[in-house]
């Protein structure tokens, strides 16, 4: 036997999830309900799933760092942490310490909207990055300071890379 | 026939045009730009040649090198798709000085169609039915006043040498004429050097129905049916369908004969495409002819069983068209979306990146013309445009419940794509009973979308989530705070994870 506790948060829901494994089968504890549940990865990041007799395909997407399941056409943004492991837990205060500002797509940094040190509201455009043809501002997550600037006008980004840090 | 043709494109039309050449005994050169080496079209080549930078003034509308890769490979015909090179005439003559066969229409009949106020005096001596207005740009206000008050407001300005919606300006009453016409002017100046202005009546919400036409070069044209384009965002099209819910066969004949007096007008060979508005009294003015195959070209294949892209080879090497007009059907109904890399929830933005994960559907009715495939990096540098899924059934209802059933089954993972919105049209009241027009989609996408408040799918997700990230498959490698992969309570054996990403957990 072996049981798994996890958080989970499902487009900003928290679920607390227990999985215990029973022969081959998953008793599953998602707040404060049960259900019968049973599982085969029939490839990578697709997960055929049954709950109950209802089955279900998940697909699971990452993109830019972050995880997206899909249930149908439904897309969830996705956190799994383990309560136990401290690394998931600096997610616990959104706002506190350095943000990175990702580019969320690959492309060009076709404009710098800031400077080294300049303070930004939540929101506030940082950069312009040029993909297909057309620009998209690349805004702030949070008020604070531009701690470091780390692409410049011209440069090539990929999804995910690193365009700024705000503290 | 051909021995080896030159496909000078790239992404899907590349592969749908190589695919015929490969049903038709004929080998295919392809040509690519230095991000498109990895492309599905390359991939699948029986020759290619690399043409350099990414850039496509570098590569895919650069004539000298293009020219010279048909040189080297030998090609005795050169297919240039749509887009890029191929409504171009300087390249078509190009292509004919060089000896080698353009496939398309000559370059004096693009010619002909490629200045819109030329076009229209042709056209006119011909019969075809236009939006009231002038057929030459106005020389005065005075002019402008008297054609305004003659057509009646609303009208419209538009630049002659215009197009993407520079230089046009709808004037809804004379006292806006003045300043719109200047306006209207200096933007085509700027945009063109030219600022020649023509005026036509407005024809508001009208619908966009498009004529599909085949000629040999034996003087032999017919006509194939219409195609439905209302559906569009940003004057790009986005969903298309043969036939039209409104075209009856009489309108049909109507339409295509006006369609075939307009492509030999301007002696048209090959295929073509005739664009027609379509006022709500179902009146037809003709919009523009488009000199090459179109993006929705399937729809019109399955509903005449024909295979346009044989044709317009068939026809380049100089062969008759092998039916003739009264051997035309039209049998069922067809649809089509085409899938962009673009972000539904940031405004349709482009969403270039790698595909992850890629599930296509299949199934009774399902076609699907596609140049990407799993763990392909979409590539910055062209037109979103990855994919067409066409849905064929006996009738219309048929057609659309097999693109639902279809795009249920349809998954790209890893960028954004614009799959989520043809669920949603396919499922609006006001597309169900063909209540279309051009202004559909915008008024569509402006009502806030009836999202389900069943909690069930997201206690799914969730049950989901722990579970790959118990069998160590989706949350390993994740990005910074991401979370981490649940350890289990008890010690496992190192290999258990590997082990359960391939056993079945019974």
């Amino acid at each position: 036997m072996s049981f798994m506790l996890f958080e989970v948060t499902i487009d900003g829901k928290n679920y607390p999830l227990k999985l215990d494994r029973q022969d081959g089968r998953w008793a599953c504890h998602l707040g404060g309900r049960e259900f019968e549940v049973e599982a085969i990865l029939v490839r990578p990041d697709v997960l055929s799933l049954r709950v109950g007799n209802t089955a279900y395909e998940v697909k699971s997407e990452r993109v830019a760092g972050d995880l997206y399941l899909w249930v149908g056409g439904t897309r969830f943004g996705a956190e799994v942490r383990d309560p136990r492991s401290l690394r998931g837990r600096t997610r616990a205060g959104e706002d506190q310490g350095p943000k990175k500002i990702v580019a969320p797509m690959p492309g060009k940094v076709v404009r710098l909207l800031v400077r080294d040190g300049d303070q930004v509201e939540l929101g506030a455009g940082v950069a312009v990055v040029e993909a297909m043809k057309m620009q998209n501002e690349i805004r702030s997550p949070k008020k604070g300071t531009i701690r470091k600037i780390l692409k410049s006008e011209g440069e090539a980004v990929n999804a995910g890379d690193v365009l700024a840090i705000v503290e | 026939m051909f021995k080896k043709i030159l496909i000078a494109n790239r992404g899907e039309i590349a592969v749908r045009v190589l695919r015929a050449c490969q049903e038709m005994g004929i080998a295919a050169a392809m040509v690519y730009s230095d991000v498109d080496r990895g492309a599905l079209h390359v991939r699948k080549a029986d020759e290619a040649y690399p043409l350099g930078a990414a850039a496509a003034s570098e590569s895919y509308l650069n004539i000298p090198k293009i020219l010279d890769v048909a040189r080297r490979s030998g090609a005795d015909a050169i297919h240039p798709g749509y887009g890029f090179l191929s409504e171009n005439a300087k390249f078509a003559q190009a292509c004919r000085d060089a000896g080698v066969k353009f496939i398309g229409p000559t370059a004096a009949a693009m010619d002909a169609m490629g200045s819109k106020t030329r076009a229209r005096q042709a056209m006119e001596k011909a019969g075809v039915p236009f939006v009231p207005g002038t057929s030459r740009g106005v020389e005065s206000f005075q002019e402008a006043e008297q054609v305004a008050a003659r057509i009646g407001y609303p009208v419209m300005l538009k630049a002659a040498a215009g197009g993407g919606g520079k230089g046009m300006r709808l004037v809804h009453a004379p006292a806006q004429l003045k300043s719109s016409l200047e306006a209207a002017r200096s933007e085509a100046q700027s945009a063109f050097d030219d600022d020649e202005v023509y005026i036509e009546k407005a024809i508001i919400n009208p619908r966009h129905i498009e004529m599909q036409v085949l000629a040999d070069e034996h003087g032999n044209t017919v006509y194939l049916g219409e195609r439905e384009c209302s559906l569009q965002r940003r004057h790009q099209k986005v969903l298309e369908e043969a036939p039209s819910p409104i075209v009856d066969a009489e309108m049909r004949r109507r339409m295509g004969e006006v369609a075939v007096r307009v492509a030999r007008a301007t002696d048209y060979t090959n295929a073509g495409t005739v664009e027609f508005l379509v006022d709500q009294q179902k009146n037809l003015y003709f919009l523009e002819m488009n000199t090459r195959l179109q993006v929705e070209h399937p729809v019109t294949e399955l509903v005449t069983g024909l295979d346009l892209v044989h044709l317009q080879i068939s026809i380049a090497a100089g062969e008759k068209l092998p039916f003739t007009q009264e051997d035309v059907r039209i049998r069922g109904h067809a649809i089509e979306c085409r899938i962009y890399a673009e972000d539904p929830d940031n405004n349709y933005f482009p969403s270039p990146g790698e595909i992850t994960l890629l599930l296509e559907p299949s199934g009774p009715g399902i076609r699907q013309d596609s140049g990407m495939y799993e763990g392909w990096n979409v590539p910055l540098d062209y037109d979103p445009l990855l994919a067409k899924l066409i849905g064929y059934g006996t009738d219309r209802e048929q057609a659309i419940s097999r693109l639902r059933r279809a795009l249920s089954e349809y998954f790209v993972g890893g960028i954004k794509t614009n799959l989520s919105l043809f669920r949603r049209i396919l499922g609006d009241a006001d597309f169900l009973s063909a209540k279309l027009d051009t202004g559909f989609l915008d008024r569509m996408l402006q009502r806030t979308e009836d999202k389900s408040v069943d909690s069930r799918p997201a206690e799914v997700a969730a049950i989901a989530a722990g579970v790959f990230a118990a069998l160590g498959a989706a949350v390993a490698g994740a990005g910074n705070g991401g979370g981490s992969s649940g350890l289990p309570a008890d010690k496992l054996p190192s290999n258990w994870k590997s082990a359960s990403r391939r056993e079945a957990l019974r």
